[in-house]
């Protein structure tokens, strides 16, 4: 089982990175403030969840999205409530930030009836109409597609509403996204390609899987714009969502934004990470990390002080927590459930 | 208030691993991320992480030892400002998790409870066939096709049309003939050929509240897109709790032309009829193309409707009435008999009709069922045919093994064991791909001599 551990090249270089327009007027405390409380709150929730896992109350495969959180935190505040996001299986993250009950989220985790999907879609699989959250997918690339129909339906319905089609590095290489840009750039789709570049599709690094290796130019033959954006910094990648969400909803069609971003755990929980040194995941968390980045920022522009902070972390710790206990508590789903839900109105 | 670590589980099959290694000693501040030790199975090794702050209080199990189960605890955390000496022993308490923890609540967990499942809900047909005395109109497959989808265009405008040469081109077999004139470039689509993304944009579409008709060149085409009609279209409902319908229609020609080679003549109807979640529905007449059409459309979940090239050129008799909708999952019998059943779908009824006419030479009556939908399967209809019977054979163009004649015959030990005379019989396709040469092709499908065969050999005549 144990493959022969391989050290990655060198990160790709940041110069084609697009400077966050530092100090940004625009964006006020408070919104700085939300965004540091929910990139912590996906962070926390992540943290639990892996240690449920560990305790083996949370089975089958858990995909943890710490290290990515500025990503979907600087995402969302550039869309409203009828905006459709669309992901693969490392999506609990897109699902908190959408504004779903970490409750109901940890509780599928445990396959628990209190769950979204009240116990049978689990961690890759949760949804919510209300928030036009489209899931969670678990076929690398096949969420792409479907993003792409879910822009296909806002144009038909005549609405200025976008999707937000979010996939990863790994997913860059199949052929069903390359089918889906090329409609979506020959109808002029409002959708916009998230691709979560963190640098291994599981234990392959895009250097080892990717000819092309700047993912922001994967829709050149088709026309799409892209650019490369620090996926560590929330504001550089609110300032470029806002770019892209407005070529989208101005009727350009598709826009690809490439995050450059990093996941600090495995692939999934069982993943011993032989493929990149401790050194580089060091390196991101110290140095690069989106939550202490913004931390730093709300201290020096003296927006939080300790005692706010600690706060915030006692709120954050009691949601998570309640989660938690909710998941645990939560009962598993009824034996009648087994045959609800194959058909609409059968 | 302290915090017991426990051994965690690197996969859910794991049991137990050795502590490797601790990466910090007792006193040492642990802040939540930071790895504490390094555990090992035969698999992998992995960090452990601290999720709560604090203090190590104790460490519980000394690295190196082998074998320790998951859920132990491994070592102690004092919260801020808790003295070390203040931290419970392990014993004593298992910490806040305990509540939740696996060990206080075994019954919520196991493998080891073998509740049986409750029955599956019987399926019935959704509505019984409407009588129908009105007037009718000579129509061709083809043309019950295209009405079926402009009615519907026009009482639902959500209801569109995509696929590759459905508009300019006005269908690759001039299905779609007039539709691009009537409801213009927004609701009759173009694609690039593109299976596998169109078939996943038409899925998008119908969670975003369109009603799609996807139509695949043939089925052949499908294969490329399958995976989004099965992982996504078919599948999402049931994931997402009941919350992600999916009201789309696949439809295309399916199965054997004529010496189209291998790669454009199979039938995939078992494919399909395997997978909860879809429809499955073979026409075999205009009527049943438009009937099961107009009611596909209607159907709030994903049907898969197989039609057949040959088929689009014949004429029947169709009901004029644009209320016409035929119910899904009802059998037709369409020709009563009192000594052998014989079922078909698709352009096998049409055989199984002429074969039933050779045997009446022979003074054998053959009843002969269309059975029109696959999934759900109307074994109600089927059963009291045999009941009347006693002999049963299946006729279906695609292959044998594991095919639909096969379920039938499973069916029928399940539901009509005691009323079979003589074993069912299979007619199918030939084990192999489908070949060229004309002689060959004909051999390779299931002939109307070989119906009669079937069925003579059932009633031993």
């Amino acid at each position: 089982m144990a493959k022969p551990a391989t050290k990655p090249k060198a990160a790709p270089s940041a110069a084609k990175t697009k400077p966050a327009k530092a100090g940004d007027n625009s964006v006020s405390p408070d919104e700085l403030k939300s965004y540091y409380r929910t990139m912590l709150l996906i962070r926390r929730f992540e943290e639990r969840a892996g240690q449920l896992y560990g305790m083996g109350l949370i089975g089958g495969f858990c995909h943890l999205y710490i290290g990515q959180e500025a990503v979907v935190v600087g995402m969302q505040s550039t869309i409203d409530g009828k905006d459709a996001i669309i992901t693969s299986y490392r999506d609990h993250g897109h699902m908190i930030a959408a504004g779903m009950d970490p409750k109901g989220v940890m509780a599928e985790l445990t396959g628990r009836s209190g769950g979204y999907s009240h116990g049978k879609g689990g961690s890759m699989h949760m949804f919510s109409r209300e928030k036009n959250f489209y899931g969670g997918h678990g076929i690398v690339g096949a969420q792409v597609p479907i993003g792409t129909g879910l822009a296909f339906a806002h144009k038909y319905h005549g609405n200025k509403n976008v999707s937000l089609t979010y996939f990863g590095d790994g997913s860059a290489n199949q052929g069903q996204v390359y089918e889906a840009m090329n409609m979506a750039a020959l109808w002029k789709l409002p959708v916009i390609y998230i691709i979560e570049n963190n640098r291994y599709g599981m234990g392959t690094s895009v250097e080892r899987s990717t000819a092309v290796t700047e993912l922001y130019k994967h829709g050149e033959a088709f026309g799409i714009p892209g650019e490369a954006v620090d996926g560590m910094d929330v504001l550089a990648v609110r300032a470029a969502g806002e770019r892209a969400v407005e070529h989208a909803k101005g009727g350009n069609g598709p826009y690809i934004l490439e995050m450059q971003t990093y996941r600090y755990r495995g692939h999934s929980m069982s993943d011993p990470a032989k493929y990149r040194s401790k050194e580089e995941v060091d390196k991101y968390r110290n140095e690069r990390d989106p939550i202490d980045h913004l931390k730093a920022r709300l201290i020096e522009q003296k927006i939080l002080d300790d005692a706010q902070l600690k706060a915030i972390d006692a709120e954050i710790r009691k949601i998570v927590g309640d989660a938690a206990e909710f998941a645990q508590h939560s009962p598993e789903p009824d034996p009648s459930e087994l045959w609800t839900d194959v058909l609409v109105g059968a | 208030m302290s915090t017991n670590v426990l051994m965690p589980a690197l996969s859910p099959t794991m049991t137990e691993g050795k502590l490797a290694k601790w990466h910090v000693k007792v006193g040492d501040d642990v802040k939540s991320g930071q790895v504490i030790c390094e555990i090992e199975t035969d698999k992998a090794t992995m960090e452990v992480e601290a999720v709560d702050e604090g203090k190590v209080a104790k460490i519980l199990v000394e690295e190196g030892t082998e074998g320790v189960a998951v859920n132990t605890p491994i070592c102690v955390l004092a919260a801020d400002g808790e003295s070390v000496s203040d931290a419970p022993a392990p014993q004593a308490s298992a910490g806040p998790r305990a509540s939740g923890s696996p060990q206080s609540e075994p019954e919520a967990r196991g493998p080891e409870k073998h509740e049986s499942p409750p029955p599956a809900p019987v399926v019935h047909a959704s509505a019984r066939e409407p009588e129908y005395s009105g007037k009718m109109v000579k129509m061709t497959v083809r043309e019950a096709l295209r009405d079926a989808m402009s009615e519907e265009m026009r009482k639902d405008g959500s209801v569109f049309l995509m696929g590759e040469e459905v508009a300019q081109y006005q269908g690759a077999y001039k299905v779609s003939q007039g539709l691009l004139e009537e409801f213009g470039e927004k609701r009759v689509i173009d694609t690039p050929i593109t299976e596998h993304g169109f078939a996943g944009l038409g899925v998008g579409a119908a969670f975003g509240g369109l009603r799609p008709i996807v139509e695949f060149m043939t089925f052949n085409f499908a294969m490329q897109a399958i995976d989004q009609i099965i992982n996504s279209a078919a599948k999402t409902l049931y994931m997402s709790g009941g919350q992600m319908g999916c009201p789309i229609v696949f439809r295309g020609p399916n199965g054997a032309a004529s010496r189209v080679g291998a790669q454009h003549s199979q039938c995939y109807a078992s494919w399909y009829a395997h997978v909860p979640g879809l429809r499955v529905l073979a026409p075999w007449s205009a009527a049943d193309a438009k009937g099961l059409l107009k009611a596909a459309i209607r159907d709030p979940n994903p049907v898969i409707f197989l039609e057949n090239e040959i088929l689009y050129g014949q004429q029947f008799d169709v009901p004029e009435d644009p209320d016409f909708v035929l119910p899904i999952g009802k059998a037709k019998i369409e020709r009563p008999g009192k000594d052998v059943t014989i079922t078909a779908f698709s352009i096998m009824v049409g055989k199984a009709l002429q074969a039933a006419d050779e045997l009446a030479k022979h003074g054998i009556d053959a009843e002969v069922i269309n059975l029109r939908s696959l999934r759900p399967f109307d074994t109600e209809t089927i059963v009291a045919s045999v009941k009347k019977t006693n002999h049963l054979v299946s006729v279906e163009e695609g292959w044998p093994f594991a095919g639909i004649g096969s379920e039938l015959a499973a069916l029928m030990m399940d539901h009509a064991f005691d009323y079979l005379d003589a074993p069912v019989k299979r007619v199918a396709g030939l084990d192999i791909p489908l070949p060229y040469a004309a002689n060959l092709e004909k051999m390779a499908l299931p002939q109307v001599d070989n119906i009669v065969e079937a069925a003579r050999a059932a009633v031993n005549r």
